[in-house]
């Protein structure tokens, strides 16, 4: 059997910590290998190095069978491998050729590419439009432009990372047409991702690293995606499912429910109409930036939205703020971590601040009890599993599923009658996003609401009874799950008519 | 190789002791300086009355206390609008106002005696600050108009103001034209705490205020306010803060608090409206401020350590002859070494000896 690259051995440390410890990863000649691990598992570590932006401490790497040890990414784009980013590096305001020419080494601008920029778009069916401005173009439209430009350097290895956290189904689906192509004609892909559904589908090979370590190597079809799934955490995970879905009465509404974008680049909310039945989880699916922030922010009561368009338990709750909110036991989760849902440069105690309902005793008349601000934060820590040496550790020092879980479990305790969630689990490790959907799966059992808004839908279809598309500020109704209920979502995620 | 690691907390032995480290690095860089510019036998004594007289001294050591009482005052204000990053710049013309507006009170009451003339002299201090920095308040408010412009340009106006008042309304009927105020009369004067100096409770007022911040700062949703609006304004938002209600209140609490200053400053040393009134402690608040890392126990000591390098530098300048720019040297140069030395928090010195 031929190797395109073998890694043997690979250890490189940061201070004390090894963010690889020895590990090994083959890539056959025209296939498609995945790269499994959590957040911190090491799989950046491994690929900067294959990609030459970092020097390992120890180990080999040969090319094609040859020595291989790039000292920068330029040396390794000359040796064939190309890397297609999970935060793409375009320029806005400059066409998709120009884009494409500009991530090309030693050449100018003054060169026409576009017809081998055609000649790929056809053969791989990447369509794009060379004289397009980037600007203009949606997520999955970028990443094809990412992509022609790492096959213009004729790639023997194309890594991509995480290629299909933004996209819409359909256009996963087209990537995988594409990507399979690929490895028949002869570019190895090495496929960094946590979607095991995914890498079941199409790669042949993976690798799976848990703590700077390799777990194993294997063929995913081999395995369950559960299987897969422990593999990687190291830890028996539980099964997702309603113990009782006891639906009551409606909690919650959103009427006719309009808005401006105060922002020149924001979406403009228009009539959303949506209802909240207690026990029940909704989620609204949809492509980030088509009016999620925008709506979460009106929810959580930072923007007023006006009179008589939220109702919560019959009260009309549209200029209220949003202590008083929680105060009535609606309660928030936003996306961003960092600055948002948490005070990076704050402990977790005070933190613990950030969402105190009056009931909870945490204040009085504005003083603050920090004993009892401290017993809520440990009680959060230790109910919701959050790794941390204590509630007195800043903010930022938690890693992304750590702190996702005190954000959660901060919500949690003051059992909400309603919580709102947006992104529950967006960057967060597998073992700590299948305990988040535990928790809210329980609280929901015990007769709360909750509405998820994500991007995720795999988190949607398998948390939500009641699924909505919110798509250029439109949200749908509810979709009829029974008849093709994957094919209308993915119609409507990108603005189609169901 | 030396190399700087974060921490992933921050060292609380540091928080102390970074301090001390800038103060010593001060010191010996005036040592230093002295060497190169004097002779021989007058670097130990220079350098004695600069750091230590002010603190052994009979007379200039309450003559610390009283310059240490206003800048603390001023401080503190700030240092709350500064956690929230509200940059109120211009304590100095809110110091103008209310010693304006206090001085105003006492003289209308001129030989009016009454315990209650003192507290109403100080009301009206804290008004007349707030008022003027309220002008800021609403124009930021209101129409997103920078805070450190408007604060800055109208400390210009109130020293003008300051002129025209004393050239106009409060000048002394038989001043001879001298554009200055009656002499305050007993009842309009701030009593004496220490016999024979001219230390004013204002001293003691200072640190009840240095108190009661560090309570609202700790204990108080209000000083959660603050720190999360400067910190993260956005997970302000989030907790239901009202960014324009922060905005408010800090530039009030900094304001009145210069008001008051003023007024000590008027009532006290002074014991006159004169246009000598305005004494930069408005801008050199800032450097107290931020010396204590905003801190309110911290601007207790940092406002003494200012206010020592005022007439250790003074008295320099009266027994040696040297410039009065010493004092600015020393401040400038003691905030330089009390940023460098705060990077000691968050991050530790690591003398790396494996190559690369």
């Amino acid at each position: 059997m031929n190797y395109q690259l073998e890694v043997s051995n690979i250890t490189k440390s940061y201070g004390d910590l090894k963010a690889n410890d020895t590990v090994s990863l083959n890539i056959k000649d025209s296939s498609i290998h995945a790269l499994l691990g959590e957040n911190g598992a090491g799989k950046s570590t491994l690929v900067k190095i294959i990609y030459g932006s970092l020097m390992p401490d120890s180990g080999e790497m040969r090319w094609g069978g040859n020595s291989y040890s790039p000292k920068n990414p330029f040396e390794a784009r000359e040796n064939g491998i190309a890397m297609v980013f999970q935060h793409f590096s375009l320029f806005e305001s400059l066409t998709v050729e120009e884009n494409i020419i500009l991530g090309l080494d030693g050449v100018g601008l003054n060169q026409n590419f576009t017809d081998e920029i055609l000649k790929y778009s056809k053969q791989y069916g990447l369509d794009v439009n060379p004289q397009q401005v980037v600007g203009d173009l949606s997520v999955g439209a970028r990443q094809r432009v990412e992509i022609i430009r790492c096959l213009l350097q004729n790639p023997k290895l194309l890594i991509m990372d995480e290629p299909t956290s933004v996209l819409t189904p359909q256009e996963v689906s087209d990537l995988f047409v594409t990507l399979k192509k690929l490895a028949a004609d002869g570019c190895s892909i090495l496929y960094i991702s946590h979607k095991l559904e995914e890498v079941r589908e199409i790669c042949s090979e993976a690798t799976i690293l848990r703590g700077g370590r390799l777990v194993q190597s294997c063929v995913p079809q081999d395995h369950s995606q559960k299987e897969l799934a422990e593999m990687m955490i190291g830890k028996k995970l539980t099964e997702l499912a309603r113990s009782k879905i006891n639906v009551g009465s409606e909690i919650f509404s959103i009427n006719n429910l309009s808005k401006k974008s105060d922002d020149l680049y924001g979406v403009d909310l228009e009539n959303i109409n949506l209802t909240i039945r207690q026990g029940s989880i909704v989620g609204i699916a949809g492509v980030a930036g088509n009016g999620q922030d925008e709506l979460m922010e009106l929810l959580i009561g930072e923007k007023s939205s006006g009179d008589g368009v939220l109702s919560f338990n019959g009260q009309d709750v549209g200029l209220l703020g949003s202590h008083e909110r929680r105060q009535l036991s609606m309660f928030f989760i936003p996306e961003e971590r960092l600055g948002h849902g948490a005070v990076p440069d704050m402990s977790l105690d005070e933190n613990m601040l950030l969402s105190r309902p009056d009931s909870s005793g945490m204040t009085s008349s504005g003083v603050i009890d920090w004993s009892s601000v401290a017993s809520y934060s440990e009680k959060v820590i230790d109910d919701f599993n959050v790794q941390t040496p204590s509630s007195k550790m800043l903010a930022k020092s938690l890693s992304g599923g750590n702190l996702q879980k005190f954000m959660v479990g901060r919500e949690l305790i003051r059992n909400p009658e309603l919580l709102i969630v947006s992104q529950p689990t967006w960057g967060v490790d597998a073992g700590s996003a299948n305990n988040i959907h535990q928790s809210l799966i329980s609280l929901a059992d015990n007769g709360s609401a909750i509405l998820i808004i994500s991007q995720d839908l795999d988190e949607i279809l398998s948390l939500c009874e009641q699924i909505h598309v919110l798509s250029e500020g439109k949200l749908s109704e509810a979709v009829d799950m029974k008849n093709n209920g994957l094919e209308k979502i993915s119609q409507l995620m990108v603005g189609g008519e169901s | 190789m030396i190399k700087l690691i974060p921490r992933v907390e921050n060292s609380k032995a540091m928080i102390l002791l970074s301090p001390l480290l800038a103060m010593t690095l001060t010191a010996l860089s005036a040592l230093i300086i002295f060497i190169f510019i004097l002779d021989d036998i007058k670097v130990s004594s220079v350098f004695f009355t600069l750091f230590v007289l002010p603190l052994t001294d009979s007379y200039l050591f309450p003559e610390l206390l009283v310059k240490a009482a206003p800048l603390m005052i001023i401080g503190l204000g700030l240092s709350i609008g500064f956690r929230a990053g509200i940059w109120n710049i211009g304590a100095e013309g809110q110091y103008v106002i209310g010693g304006i507006a206090g001085g105003a009170v006492g003289l209308y009451f001129y030989n009016v005696e009454g315990f209650w003339l003192l507290p109403l002299m100080a009301i009206a201090s804290i008004l007349g600050g707030m008022f003027y920095a309220s002008i800021a308040a609403f124009l930021r408010i209101r129409y997103q108009v920078n805070e450190i412009l408007v604060t800055l340009m109208l400390t210009y106006v109130a020293v003008l103001f300051l002129s025209a008042m004393l050239q106009g309304p409060l000048r002394n009927p038989a001043g001879f034209n001298f554009p200055e105020s009656r002499i305050f009369h007993d009842s309009a004067m701030l009593p004496i705490i220490w016999e024979g100096t001219r230390l004013h409770i204002g001293f003691i007022i200072a640190i009840i205020i240095s108190l009661v911040a560090w309570f609202g700062i700790k204990k108080h949703m209000f000083g959660m306010q603050i720190k999360i609006t400067g910190s993260a304004p956005r997970a302000a938002k989030f907790a239901g803060f009202n960014d324009n209600k922060t905005v408010l209140y800090s530039l009030l609490i900094s304001g009145g608090l210069a008001g008051l200053a003023g007024f000590f400053e008027a009532s006290g040393p002074a014991g006159q409206l004169t246009p000598g009134l305005p004494q930069f402690y408005g801008f050199t608040a800032i450097i107290v401020a931020f010396l204590a890392r905003l801190h309110p126990i911290g601007i207790l000591f940092s406002s003494l350590l200012i206010a020592l390098s005022y007439v250790g530098g003074e008295e320099v300048q009266i027994e040696y002859n040297l410039p009065s720019s010493i004092t600015q040297i020393f401040q400038g140069m003691l905030l330089f070494y009390f940023l460098a030395c705060d990077i000691l928090i968050k991050y530790k010195v690591v003398l790396n000896k494996t190559k690369n």
